[in-house]
């Protein structure tokens, strides 16, 4: 039965559509609103808040919780000093992706070590089965920690209404503890949105009143509640993957080919094959000797001219979808199919049609000209695309 | 100057050894938004551009300024919807800073009650049906029409005129096409077509709806930036072009500007300048220089006295402007100089600007403020409307006008102090030539600001109080300050005798003038006014084409 997060009483009225969909088990806002490019806007342009509760979250606790840290993730966790934050993918004994989350190094406490540990999957099995031989504690504290981001060019000034500090010295992917309405939360400079953004990390029996209190002071930002479908897009022109869209965790594939190692995925620049070992670090230092893997994660820029022209072909308006496409498309290279589109999405502010896609290594270069499956009236046709950079868009303020 | 190296030895422009000033392939004037889209496309195409503006900010109508401190004003412009695609990503506009904002839903407060339409189908439609259930399915048999128009029109957006009297086929292909797809369309749009063509907006809505706020609102678009009335034949054409209008694909969508829509000009003028174009402000061009015998460009006069030389003059200032004041009379052919002096420009409207530190509260609403997040639009019946143009008709401001108002602030939260609000009101009717009487513009600008305000107040009795500062401008502020000739805000008339083929002047459609090197490319030309950009990138492409062929 799919249930409330802590912020349900909330965000419930505010759903005036109904929009809901399910994310592991709790119910999780499409959109408030009718349409959600005014969502997407608020992420853009002014401050947003996301409900992201659903995330699955543990606390690592003991001497040995950053041990536990460096044993499973592709980076090197001896730099994860408290204050820090680390995003990463970790992997399986073959070096094929799990999952990939961020990780927290909260402030020792009483000498012992102290993690938040997130992740899309549920991953308790996992931490406890490789903390056999370790003194931590690893709990799951996905029901008693609430999550909501606040993202947006405005976020760091809702932020430091609603809280009396400031947070101009907080830096890109570093957390500490704030006071908010009273209620001791964490705070990360952290978010899913490639902007200006912030997580905070509520106990849950006390995220109505910090949903209030983050209204409250955000409401001269003009503030307001952001779902799923516009995540989705800003996370797009972000280039930020999407477990079980952009590639599948190694626990559920089927067939090799829906394993994915850090390298196909645009992670590769994360993994650190020299400071340690690694679950998983073995298979990757094979993988690289032999030249690295044959198929590569890469942003493509959709040509929207052609896509007028195959709607044009039907006597019709062009029209560009809203929200995010998760249905993976074929792609081609002089008529052979390359690969596949993971993502394929309309950028409201680079006014392109975007696409993540994975594709064969020589197809990977920047500046690559695919062709893309297109279908417009059940009608099928293709449409050029253009291997790009990722991410398609960055501002320097996502890191200010 | 890899464009006419054949012929520029002729024009050098200094004498006897002294500094040989720099030559432009291209020097445009005015840097409004067609002007900068005409250098950018230039600059790309490799010319060696310079834009001269008179004002010390850029972007002329599609102009932000921070009038009070705080509160970042779209002075005169206010909404955005008709920018050219095409420009967008030819330009990589986006790269250079262009976000626009989508508004959403129009607000028509009435004495009691109101009508509030979004872009929720569903809200709408039951929106509609409280007043009328008739309507609500006309609603949208009526926006399934006006797409299918606007779709089949909307080539000509893209599309450089043909000369009536050309014998070139290439010319004539674009409209060939327009005729060939007019005769495909089912009957009943080949003859909605044709009342669009001919009636006045409120007859075009009266064959579909009878809710009177509606009529009015929707009828608004019919006449805004002409000194017609709701009930004026011709105005319904006027409420295709407002369809033509898209974002992101999406026909009828407007949209606000981050920052104002200053910040497109300046998106524009950053690609322009990405390209090599020289961008120049506070440089009015007093006239443009020509050779000994009259008949060709070479070059421009600042109002300090400065020469510049160019190969090609490209003025983006409105048609009177561009023949009138830029040339020493006589030049012109004297046919073309009297209907360039026939051309309507006839301003009828003017902008009320408001700083707020609080939102206005009007007394009837659906709760909350989302209900002002898109237009609010003080039109509440046709006669209300028809009124308004009545007394224009006879020289005097309306004393209960429409207005079409946006609070960007709601949308973009730049553009005020957090909490506080900026209130743009567009007012129609403004005449440009008031009646003997009470007196001019200056004195009676004030008036019609409380005018405005009166009238607003009577939906929103807090308006007065949260009023921090009003920045009042009148037809004769847009004349004098940014050079729209009797205040007309699309350098004339959108009216049906003045467009395609015949706009700005019948043969002339294409861009040239009489004078050799001498183009146009302002909102005078085809296809007309609004955030469009589309004349500047025709004037260009059409301009880089001559020259091509030219040189060839």
């Amino acid at each position: 039965m799919t249930v409330g997060t802590a912020f349900h009483p909330r965000t419930a009225p505010l759903n005036a559509h109904l929009q809901w969909r399910e994310w592991s088990g709790f119910f999780a806002a499409s959109a408030y609103h009718a349409s959600h490019v005014i969502e997407y806007n608020a992420i853009r342009e002014a401050a947003a808040l996301i409900d992201v509760s659903p995330l699955f979250k543990y606390e690592l606790r003991g001497p040995d919780a950053v041990r536990l840290v460096d044993r499973l993730i592709v980076r090197d966790a001896a730099k994860l000093s408290p204050g820090r934050v680390f995003y990463t993918p970790w992997c399986d004994e073959h070096g094929k992706v799990l999952d990939d989350g961020t990780i927290h190094r909260l402030d020792d406490e009483d000498g012992a070590q102290v993690v938040r540990w997130t992740a899309a999957d549920p991953q308790i099995r996992w931490l406890r089965m490789n903390a056999h031989d370790l003194d931590v504690e690893v709990r799951d504290v996905s029901e008693s920690v609430a999550a909501v981001a606040l993202q947006g060019p405005l976020s760091r000034d809702v932020l430091e209404a609603a809280t009396g500090t400031s947070f101009v010295d907080l830096r890109f992917f570093r957390r500490r503890r704030a006071t908010l309405a009273g209620i001791p939360i964490d705070v990360s400079r952290t978010g899913y949105t490639g902007d200006l953004g912030y997580e905070l990390w509520i106990p849950a029996d006390r995220a109505v009143d910090a949903w209030d209190a983050l209204v409250a002071a955000g409401e001269p930002y003009r503030i307001r509640p952001a779902g799923m479908l516009a995540l989705d897009v800003v996370r797009l022109e972000a280039g930020l993957i999407l477990i079980e869209a952009d590639y599948t965790s190694a626990v559920h594939s089927h067939i090799p080919s829906q394993n994915y190692s850090p390298y196909e995925l645009g992670l590769g620049r994360l993994v650190d094959l020299d400071a340690g070992d690694f679950i998983g670090r073995r298979a990757l230092v094979a993988e690289m000797a032999a030249g690295g893997p044959p198929r590569r994660l890469v942003g493509i820029d959709i040509d929207w001219p052609e896509i007028e022209a195959l709607y044009a072909a039907q006597g019709l308006a062009p029209y560009a979808p809203p929200t995010v496409s998760r249905a993976p498309v074929p792609v081609f290279a002089a008529g052979r199919q390359v690969g596949r589109v993971t993502s394929t999405g309309w950028s409201p502010l680079l006014k392109k049609m975007l696409g993540l896609a994975s594709v064969g290594l020589a197809h990977a270069q920047t500046g690559t000209r695919l062709a893309m499956e297109w279908t417009v009236e059940a009608r099928r046709g293709t449409v050029a695309a253009t291997v790009v950079e990722l991410p398609f868009f960055d501002p320097p303020r996502k890191r200010a | 100057m890899a464009v006419d190296s054949t012929r520029t030895e002729i024009r050098t422009p200094s004498q006897g050894g002294t500094r040989v000033a720099e030559r432009y392939d291209a020097v445009i004037i005015g840097g409004g938004h067609n002007g900068l889209t005409t250098a950018a496309y230039l600059a790309r195409a490799g010319w060696k551009t310079l834009v001269l503006e008179k004002r010390r900010i850029l972007g002329g109508a599609t102009t932000s300024d921070e009038i009070v401190p705080g509160y970042t004003f779209s002075v005169l412009s206010y909404v955005v919807s008709l920018l050219r695609p095409e420009i967008i990503r030819d330009l990589e506009l986006a790269k250079h800073g262009l976000e626009i904002l989508p508004l959403d839903g129009t607000f028509t407060p009435l004495h009691g009650d109101y009508l509030w339409r979004t872009d929720d189908h569903a809200q709408t439609m039951r929106e509609i049906r409280r007043w009328s259930a008739t309507d609500a399915d006309a609603y949208e048999e009526y926006g399934q029409l006006m797409a299918d128009m606007a779709r089949f029109i909307k080539p000509i957006l893209g599309m450089v005129p043909p000369d009536p009297t050309s014998i070139d086929p290439r010319d004539w292909l674009g409209v060939l096409g327009l005729g060939r797809d007019f005769a495909r369309l089912p009957e009943r749009q080949q003859s909605a077509f044709i009342g669009l063509m001919t009636m006045s907006a409120a007859d075009f809505l009266d064959q579909w709806f009878e809710t009177e706020p509606l009529k009015a609102t929707m009828s608004a678009s019919g006449i805004i930036g002409t000194f017609l009335g709701v009930r004026s034949p011709g105005t319904a054409y006027v409420l295709l072009h407002h369809y033509m209008g898209e974002i992101d694909g999406a026909f009828r969508a407007w949209g606000l500007h981050k920052g104002g829509t200053g910040a497109i000009s300046a998106a524009i003028a950053s690609a322009a300048r990405s390209h090599g174009a020289e961008i120049r402000t506070d440089a009015g061009v007093s006239r443009v220089t020509l050779t000994p015998s009259g008949d060709r460009a070479t070059g421009v006069v600042l109002e300090s006295g400065e020469e510049i030389a160019a190969n090609v003059v490209v003025s983006s200032a409105d048609v009177r402007r561009t023949f009138l004041q830029f040339l020493e009379p006589g030049i012109l052919p004297g046919d073309f100089e009297a209907q360039v002096r026939r051309f309507k420009f006839r301003g009828s409207s003017g902008k009320v600007n408001l700083a707020l530190d609080a939102l206005p509260t009007f007394t009837t609403n659906p709760g909350g403020t989302e209900y002002l997040r898109g237009a609010v639009s003080i039109s509440p019946s046709l006669e209300h409307m028809e009124r308004a143009y009545d007394e224009a008709k006879y020289g005097r401001f309306s004393r209960r006008p429409y207005v079409d108002i946006v609070f960007p602030s709601l949308v973009d939260p730049s553009v005020a102090p957090p909490g506080r609000h900026v209130m743009s009101c567009f007012v129609q009717y403004a005449p440009y030539n008031l009646a003997e009487g009470p007196g001019d513009w200056d004195n009676q600008k004030e008036a019609f600001g409380d005018a405005v305000v009166d009238l607003v107040s009577e939906f929103a009795p807090n308006l007065r109080d949260v009023i921090v500062e009003r920045h009042v401008v009148s037809p004769l502020d847009m004349e004098r300050d940014w050079g729209l000739t009797e205040g007309n805000i699309f350098h004339g008339e959108l009216s049906l005798e003045q467009l395609f083929f015949s706009r700005p002047i019948p043969g002339w459609a294409r861009y040239r003038t009489p004078i050799r090197d001498y183009w146009m490319c302002g909102s005078s030309t085809h296809p007309g006014g609004g955030i469009m950009g589309a004349n500047g990138r025709l004037a260009a492409l059409e301009l880089i084409r001559a020259r091509r062929t030219k040189v060839a």
